[in-house]
């Protein structure tokens, strides 16, 4: 047992973070927002080139994957620096098309996820896919299974203006079966995307408290201050082992329990970072309102908390069966 | 990053798991704050020392196994997994030994620990005051040097444990001129039956004595017990306070037990939608801190000091466990408010969470002063 990140997978989370922390992506964000793609794509094929999709893809098809761990260490640092795009239903793609029977698809579509050439969405029996109108692969799942979506409907606007949601349109070629892994997978990078965005909450909160004065003060040296911070901290502590305890495993129930725990932290240090930086965090100008929005949004998506805690009900018991 | 134990370690959990199977009893000890169940529990520490499981992580030369840190967690798990009793004797082991370890002499080693090991000698805490709580350091009993020791002088409360115990231990104020507070103080154990000393039980919420005030007049305390130097006693208590003593007070193992205990009353009681997020959260949160503290084991392991991480640490445990036996007695509707049940007693224990070994108000400026880097501020 050794729990701890290698030193080669806190090298790569580190080179990911001086690499997006230099890309001024509120302005991308911004640009994506208004279905600007140009700078987002761009960065997409910095992020591809740093290896993150390769990491969803089996080598036989040009990739390096899957590496659940590495995943999670990559996706912490995207939802940092709150990056736009399908990043999430392209990782979801890949190991869909990864596990059809028929390798025809995946030789066909899964090179050009590897290398950032093209961006994939993914509806799950849901009503919208992300970005479906930048996309190049476009799939849904449905109760026959996978397909490939002939097109996509209008974007409408999300809570986080950076997520454009478009329903795609039904039928298209029957790929195969959809088996859950996949959606695994989705969660896993919600989570860490999530813990991302939660700490980037919460440094940037602490930043704000320390500056701001009042009463002559720091306001971050008031108690109900700290405290609610305090409080973000922990919430984003404890879930962290979650998720990369979930990264080693994959069980469900794992990636389910990090999925809710990461989520809600996040979602916590939304609250606590917009009460905290006061009526200048309520603008959408301020660009905390780019992670503000992205907590909520990511709350909801690859599983609802109520989703997530039933399939933890599911599982078998913590010491019972000595799987926990 | 791996999560799988190695052979040798799952056999010495395999070993341990045997032991309790063939040991354990099968009905519940009497409560552990009565006079009767405190009794029984300190056989159940002789029982487990006969067979070296009371105290794995300690040399074996003292009654341990030399176990490591994640044997103990293996051990923790197996130890709640199979339903065994609580620990009458947790002040001494997981707050005086350490410092004994660290700071102690190798006379004291070899006079204290095995006793504390077989349970024969029970130890209790004797840290607050009435006027000395969260701000500890400006706690006012005194110790007055006398040939061959010192006399202690004065008034402890809240003191775990002592209704019934054999020995404390705590700070003391030798040097009323020191310039700061926390300067000028020793730590000393004494002796609850010593001439001068008055314990008065005081009783809990559910009116068991699970604590106590105690006079101390003019106690006499041979040099033998003093630990560390005179007027380090802050040092040394706090030195044993942040590393893997912040791991060790409460074992991920009690609550992954109490998670599954909790999971199935609620199954016994169909499931009801009710409490459906809450047994979730409870069985997500035992995962969590399980997980957090094999994090944190490597970390110890790599040599790294745990620090102020362990008020993260402590924060979380004492909420969650409240919260898990709120849903308990929740689920267990009018039979919820019944005394002398398990869940009530372990409910009434978990309240005490947030309040004992630092409160978590203190834990929450430690987090925000000392991880987070914010200023100091008014209390």
């Amino acid at each position: 047992m050794r729990f701890l990140l290698d030193p080669e997978q806190r090298a790569f989370g580190d080179s990911l973070n001086a690499m997006l922390a230099v890309a001024d992506t509120p302005s991308v964000i911004r640009d994506w927002s208004r279905g600007e793609h140009a700078r987002g794509r761009a960065l997409w094929s910095r992020v591809a080139e740093a290896g993150v999709f390769a990491l969803a893809v089996p080598e036989a098809y040009e990739g390096m994957g899957p590496r659940p761990v590495e995943l999670a260490v990559a996706f912490i640092e995207l939802g940092r620096h709150a990056v736009p795009g399908p990043l999430v239903e392209t990782v979801a793609a890949a190991v869909l098309l990864a596990d059809l029977p028929d390798p025809g698809p995946a030789k066909r579509l899964l090179p050009a996820l590897a290398t950032g050439e093209a961006m994939a969405t993914l509806a799950w029996k849901a009503p919208y896919a992300l970005d479906g109108d930048v996309a190049g692969t476009r799939l849904a799942v449905t109760s026959q299974g996978l397909h490939l979506s002939p097109g996509h409907g209008p974007v409408r606007p999300s809570l986080d203006a950076a997520r454009r949601l478009t329903p795609l349109e039904p039928g298209g070629e029957l790929l195969g079966p959809a088996p859950a892994r996949a959606l695994a997978y989705a969660r896993l990078t919600t989570a860490a995307q999530a813990l991302g965005v939660g700490q980037a909450l919460l440094d940037k909160t602490v930043a704000h408290v320390l500056r701001r004065t009042q009463f002559g003060v720091s306001i971050g040296s008031f108690q109900a201050v700290k405290h609610r911070l305090a409080d973000v901290r922990i919430g984003l502590e404890f879930a962290r082992p979650l998720l990369f305890g979930a990264a080693l495993t994959m069980a469900p129930a794992d990636v389910a329990a990090a999925k809710v725990t990461a989520c809600e932290a996040a979602y916590a240090a939304a609250r606590t970072a917009l009460q905290l930086h006061g009526a200048i965090g309520y603008t959408a100008e301020y660009d905390l309102s780019l992670w503000l929005t992205k907590a909520r949004a990511l709350r909801t998506a690859w599983g609802d908390p109520d989703a997530c805690r039933a399939d933890v009900l599911g599982a078998p018991t913590l010491s019972g069966d000595r799987r926990w | 990053m791996d999560l799988a134990h190695s052979a040798a370690d799952e056999a010495f959990r395999a070993e341990a798991r045997a032991w309790l199977r063939a040991h354990v009893p099968v009905d519940p000890l009497p409560s552990l704050e009565t006079e009767e169940g405190f009794a029984a529990h300190r056989a159940w520490e002789a029982e487990l020392a006969v067979d070296r499981w009371s105290v794995v992580n300690w040399p074996a030369a003292y009654g341990g196994r030399d176990a490591t840190l994640v044997r103990w967690l293996l051990f923790e798990e197996e130890y709640y997994a199979a339903g065994a009793p609580g620990r009458v004797n947790q002040n001494g082991v997981s707050l005086l030994a350490p410092t004994l370890f660290d700071h102690g002499t190798e006379e004291q080693r070899a006079r204290v620990l095995p006793p504390m090991a077989t349970g024969e000698v029970v130890w209790a805490q004797a840290w607050s005051e009435p006027e000395a709580g969260s701000d500890l350091a400006s706690l006012r009993s005194r110790a007055t040097r006398v040939a061959g020791g010192w006399l202690l002088s004065g008034q402890k409360t809240w003191s775990s444990r002592a209704a019934f115990a054999d020995r404390a231990f705590g700070l003391f104020r030798s040097d009323p001129g020191a310039p700061k507070p926390h300067q000028g103080l020793t730590y000393l154990m004494f002796d609850l039956r010593a001439s001068g000393v008055t314990v008065r039980p005081i009783a809990r919420l559910d009116g068991r004595p699970a604590i106590a005030e105690l006079f101390l007049d003019e106690v006499f305390v041979p040099d033998e017990d003093v630990i560390g130097e005179p007027g380090q006693g802050w040092r040394i208590a706090m030195s044993t306070a942040g590393n893997e003593r912040g791991l060790m007070l409460r074992s991920p193992g009690r609550f992954l037990a109490s998670a599954d205990r909790l999971h199935r009353l609620w199954q016994d009681r169909g499931s009801p939608e009710s409490a459906r997020n809450s047994v979730a959260d409870a069985l997500i949160g035992a995962r969590a801190y399980q997980l957090f503290t094999f994090a944190a084991a490597s970390r110890f392991l790599d040599g790294e000091s745990i620090g102020p991480e362990s008020s993260l640490n402590k924060v979380f445990w004492s909420e969650y466990d409240i919260a898990l036996h709120e849903t308990a007695l929740d689920l267990l509707g009018a039979e919820g408010e019944l005394a002398d049940t398990e869940w009530a007693e372990r409910y009434v224990f978990s309240l005490a969470g947030p309040i004992y070994a630092g409160t978590n108000e203190i834990q929450r400026d430690i987090i925000a002063e000392r991880l987070l880097g914010l200023p100091k501020g008014r209390r």
